[in-house]
């Protein structure tokens, strides 16, 4: 087991920027997820910390030893593909011992870490069974066990969960960390769900053109977004965009909106603040739209998605379109149309520069 | 109704005169190898003596031999070398891959005609002159392209991440081939071997151009046995290629599922 520590990684692809200088130490035993858009780089990164490319410039590390021009065969991880890649023409036993057997291990050796390995991902009595006799699930937990088996240094998704259906994939990503727990693994798991990454992960690496956006536990980049990209692809966010006044912005109708207390920008200088959906409270205008208790906002609904546990509001305010979700909570509902007063904390409230 | 019947029936009368278009003279050919009289004679006398005399005829033999040696090296030769230069067309990005992979398809459109007459020329120039080594040159660039071409169509049908996971288990480019890759693709070289084996096994234009008198393979001792004064010793070897050459297609049929299979 070993962590990771790469530096300075760029590629190019022709004129294309797949990787642009990008840094990150995934510590031994983490759980972490690369999260970002399509193209975004991230599978481009997760292939060369295996060592199926190599960068132009920069340092991959793998438990201190320089790797970033060792082939993929000697590298030591484990991969686990987005179609799972089981080899075809084998049973699921020999698909798991693969990797022994290619290292010319006992045979009794084998048989024994196989059986322990398909324990391990509760597939004990499947080994004779072919992969096309598989269900999804099955195939996937096949795959893991077949790129655990060989003890790896490091363990690497692509997407893993990306083929299951909804109810399946939930079941997955509990098991997957739970063998991940059990075996202590350092793991970095490509993903383009925000909600996987943000249940699954320890730490998270948001990535956008080939670089680095933010990196740091869910809770963090969630609460804390430094940029509009981050705040708005982990999770949903309301953007207000103006000049900054000190404690916050002034919207271009003169409208100020209080920041919570940390960053400080140049007075006058552009900058964004976010507020997530939740954090504001909506209300029926009663006329009075004091600002003491923090800010607020005036707007009129124009659509309410119901889902159960939780409504979401559409308010237009002076041309822009504000969410806010509510929780079912038995109130009563608002209507399309109704002029309503939005309120939230400046601590709710994260001050972003303009990039 | 009626039309449909009628549809119905036309189209097994169809398919009846297909099979009895394509197999009835060979069936009447081997019906004559175990006839008595040697100019077609009705009525049918039954006799093995064809066979038997088949036994004597030495040149027959032994066009045979050379034909059956000469196919099965073309085989080994075409399967080994069409399956490497497939994989390579696969795996590796070169400059002239485009270029070499066009030249696949001449050999097969141009007339064997041509290519016979281009080889003996090439071979007296660079002295290897005719005989039963320049046939089997012949044969090998002939049937090359057959092999890469079908091995090629069975690796489009290959996921390369299976390469990607043996690579990050370990498994060396040795092992990778052997375990992973090899399995996959055998129907479509067994597929190309069979190509190889019937090219060089049916090939007369370029054997004739490059045999010598003497030493030759056994489409142009048929050809040349004709001319001479034809023989029922040449529908009884005929009999026997057809009998094993159907039994080698049965069987390779029954082991390996072409296409459809998971």
């Amino acid at each position: 087991m070993a962590g990771v520590q790469v530096s300075n990684l760029s590629r190019n692809f022709g004129a294309h920027k797949a990787l642009d200088d990008v840094s990150i130490d995934f510590a031994d035993g983490g759980f972490y997820a690369l999260l970002g858009p399509s193209g975004s780089g991230k599978t481009t990164l997760l292939r060369q910390i295996a060592g199926f490319d190599f960068p132009d410039s920069g340092r991959i590390a793998i438990g201190g030893e320089s790797v970033e021009r060792v082939p993929v065969e000697r590298r030591r991880i484990g991969m686990v593909f987005q179609n799972y890649a089981l080899f075809p023409n084998m049973s699921v036993a020999d698909n798991v011992a693969f990797g022994l057997s290619v290292r010319g291990e006992a045979k009794a050796t084998i048989a024994s870490e196989v059986q322990r390995a398909l324990d391990l991902v509760q597939l004990s009595k499947l080994g004779g069974r072919r992969p096309h006799q598989l269900s999804g699930g099955q195939r996937q937990r096949v795959a893991l066990a077949r790129a655990i088996v060989t003890k790896p240094r490091v363990l690497l998704l692509d997407e893993p969960l990306g083929a299951l259906d909804k109810a399946l994939r939930v079941d997955m990503q509990i098991e997957l960390k739970r063998i991940q727990r059990e075996i202590g693994i350092t793991t970095i798991f490509v993903t383009h769900d925000q909600e996987e990454a943000l249940t699954m992960s320890d730490r998270i690496g948001i990535l956008r053109d080939g670089r680095l956006v933010q990196e740091g536990p869910p809770e963090e980049i969630y609460d804390s977004p430094k940029s509009e990209f981050a705040a708005t692809f982990l999770g949903d966010a309301n953007i207000f965009r103006g000049e900054t006044t000190g404690v916050g912005i002034r919207l271009p109708d003169g409208t100020a909106i209080a920041a919570r207390a940390g960053a400080t920008l140049a007075a006058g200088a552009k900058a964004s603040c976010a507020v997530r959906p939740e954090r504001i409270r909506i209300a029926i205008d009663s006329g009075s739209a004091d600002q003491a208790n923090g800010n607020v906002l005036r707007g009129q609904v124009s659509k309410r998605i119901f889902a159960g546990n939780n409504s979401t509001y559409f308010v237009e305010r002076d041309g822009q379109t504000l969410k806010v979700i509510v929780q079912n909570t038995g109130a009563d509902r608002l209507a399309a149309g109704q002029e309503v007063l939005l309120r939230w904390s400046p601590k709710s409230t994260v001050l972003i520069a303009a990039n | 109704m009626a039309t449909t019947r009628i549809l119905e029936w036309l189209g097994r009368l169809y398919i009846w005169l297909l099979l009895a278009f394509l197999y009835l003279p060979i069936v009447i050919m081997a019906l004559m190898s175990f006839n008595v009289s040697p100019f077609y004679q009705l009525p049918f006398e039954w006799t093995t003596e064809w066979y038997a005399s088949l036994w004597q005829n030495d040149q027959l033999i032994s066009a045979t031999s050379n034909s059956i040696e000469i196919a099965v090296i073309t085989t080994i030769l075409c399967t080994a070398l069409g399956t490497a230069a497939s994989l390579a067309f696969y795996r590796y990005e070169f400059r002239g891959k485009k270029f070499l992979q066009a030249l696949l398809f001449p050999p097969i459109a141009i007339p064997w005609l041509i290519t016979g007459t281009a080889m003996l020329i090439f071979f007296f120039g660079v002295g290897i002159g005719r005989g039963l080594f320049a046939i089997l040159l012949g044969h090998v660039a002939l049937a090359l392209p057959y092999v890469i071409v079908v091995v090629s169509a069975r690796l489009q049908t290959f996921a390369p991440e299976l390469e990607e996971a043996a690579r990050s288990l370990g498994a060396n480019q040795w092992q990778v081939t052997r375990r992973v890759t090899l399995p996959w693709i055998m129907p479509g070289v067994i597929a190309g071997g069979l190509f190889a084996f019937a090219v060089s096994f049916d090939q007369f234009v370029v054997s004739y151009f490059l045999s010598t008198p003497g030493q030759t393979t056994l489409p142009v001792e048929i050809y040349a046995a004709i001319r001479k004064g034809f023989t029922p010793e040449i529908n009884a070897v005929s009999t026997i290629i057809i009998v094993v050459s159907m039994a080698l297609m049965l069987l390779t049929a029954r082991f390996f599922k072409f296409g459809g299979e998971k």
